[in-house]
């Protein structure tokens, strides 16, 4: 490879002891990712993409292995990596712009701009009219979007999504992936995307990474050749709903497999 | 069983319970079921509140019992949150605290009264040592609870973006625990109520636990029943009032 990947791990493994006994969750995982690239980690549950995906973070600990951001290694948490939670995180007591101020400020942003800057990622996900509105009286969409702002606004090299919009209806998930797919398509990111739906992870990504069951593991890459920008259509192309089978199937054979075992 | 209720329903139903009372108690005292001594009339008990507001004696035994609370509720409420906040994130501490403050807990805090006379005398201090001693162990433990119930996202979410474990707490998860908090404190404020009055009762030379006991003494019935319905409402009132803040700073949990 010619260029460095944005983030590179090697020979990972990771387990969970509960007392006496020790169960292994993820089990030799290698990974690069490039610059600008979009990946999913999909699998069955149980799979240990979210602790994958958290590990990578920063939040967890491993036992073995590496984890290279920009080929330096990560010892925790980090600004270089933002994340957006499954679950909503925006602060209760802050309003929309607040909670991306609050980041802007923690991650030691000139106060004097932190206002301009975060307005401007509000209107990236075009909740402009919505700055002081606190996150009680937003619908979860919304809460998300003010989410990915906030993350994105203080400027990681790369952005950890785990299910952001595994808690909304189908229509909003449907807008995210859109809204979501124009913000990487415009300023160019490196993505890591948890979900455990395979038509999201299609549409999304340049390369799905599908995850085998006990213990987690990598099990197969596998390449979107589809042209961007997509169209909010494509999902129904033959090629598309042929690809969506074949990732489908991979994760039906590991689930499978782990039942006979 | 969960069936709405309107707000004017509501609140003709628990008017109505109130008046429903007082009907009986006018009943038990107009038809002699009960001598004055035992259970004196409504007007009875009125008439002795309306003669101690008038020459001052009621408003300096609230005075002091409100006094009382509230040095010994603010210190013990300090106290417990600090302590709180303590074992809420870090094990050691945790390990160290916890088991010793559920340990005191199940002690009455009644078998302190003689205890804190013997230590205090019969002043302020000790009424303050009885309040202490009756919220500050169930306090700590119940915000304990509350600072824990913030969703551990919430401290990932700080982690990333690289706020130290201290950061995270004092800005974060407090803050998020803060209407739980609030909650927490209006509730033991209602138990400082009951612990001022067993402290007064005990041994006082003021406070309105003081008086009631001066009313047995001289079996002044009505002055008894008067003050107890004194600290009936004092209680209702403050909890109102705690309601009533709560609402004005976490306007933000509304979705409107």
């Amino acid at each position: 490879m010619q260029t460095q990947p944005k983030l590179k791990i090697s020979n990972l493994h990771k387990s969970f002891s509960n007392g006496r006994s020790t169960i292994k969750v993820l089990d030799d995982i290698n990974i690069e990712v490039g610059d600008n690239e979009f990946v999913s980690l999909v699998g069955a549950s149980g799979c240990g993409k979210s602790t994958l995906l958290s590990i990578i973070a920063g939040l967890q600990d491993f036992e073995e292995g590496e984890v290279l951001v920009d080929g330096a290694s990560i010892t925790g948490p980090g600004r270089d990596r933002g994340v957006v939670f499954q679950t909503y995180t925006l602060l209760p007591w802050l309003t929309a712009l607040q909670n991306v101020e609050f980041a802007l400020r923690e991650t030691g942003h000139d106060p004097k701009e932190i206002t301009d800057v975060a307005r401007r990622h509000l209107d990236l996900v075009k909740l402009s009219r919505f700055a002081n509105s606190f996150p009680s009286q937003l619908s979860g969409g919304m809460k998300q979007r003010v989410a990915i702002a906030r993350a994105l606004s203080y400027r990681p090299k790369i952005l950890l999504m785990d299910e952001p919009f595994g808690a909304l209806d189908a229509l909003t998930r449907g807008q995210m992936q859109e809204l979501l797919m124009q913000i990487w398509q415009e300023h160019r990111l490196t993505v890591i995307f948890v979900t455990h739906d395979v038509e999201e992870a299609v549409y999304l990504s340049d390369r799905v990474f599908v995850m085998g069951l006990n213990p987690g593991r990598i099990k197969e890459c596998i390449a979107v050749p589809f042209a961007r920008p997509r169209q909010t259509g494509i999902q129904h192309d033959r090629g598309v709903l042929e690809l969506q089978a074949r990732v489908l199937k991979s994760i039906r054979e590991e689930t499978s497999r782990a039942e006979f075992e | 069983m969960a069936a709405e209720l309107s707000g004017p329903t509501y609140l003709l139903i628990a008017v109505c319970a109130f008046l429903l009372f007082l009907a009986a108690w006018f009943l038990a005292t107009g038809l002699g079921l009960a001598k004055p001594i035992f259970l004196p009339s409504p007007f009875a008990v009125v008439a002795r509140l309306m003669k101690l507001a008038a020459d001052g004696t009621l408003a300096s035994d609230i005075g002091n019992s409100v006094y009382r609370i509230m040095v010994g509720f603010l210190i013990a409420s300090v106290m417990a949150l600090a302590t709180a906040i303590l074992i809420g994130a870090y094990r050691f501490w945790e390990a160290a605290i916890e088991p010793f403050l559920d340990f005191v807990r199940y002690m009455p805090v009644v078998a302190f009264v003689p205890l804190t006379i013997l230590w205090s005398g019969t002043g302020d201090v000790q009424k303050f040592l009885i309040i202490w001693i009756g919220t500050y162990f169930q306090q700590a433990l119940m915000f304990k609870d509350n600072i824990k119930r913030v969703p551990a996202d919430f401290v990932g979410f700080g982690r990333t973006l690289g706020m130290s474990d201290f950061r995270v707490l004092m800005r974060i998860v407090v803050p998020s625990a803060m209407p739980q908090i609030w909650d927490t404190l209006r509730i033991s404020l209602g138990w400082a109520w009951t612990w001022v009055t067993l402290a007064e009762l005990v041994a006082a030379n003021s406070g309105l636990g003081y008086r009631i006991t001066v009313a047995q003494r001289y079996l002044q019935t009505d002055m008894a029943i008067g003050y107890i319905l004194v600290l009936g409402i004092l209680g209702l009132t403050t909890d109102q009032i705690m309601r009533f803040l709560g609402r004005q700073f976490f306007k933000y949990e509304r979705k409107s």
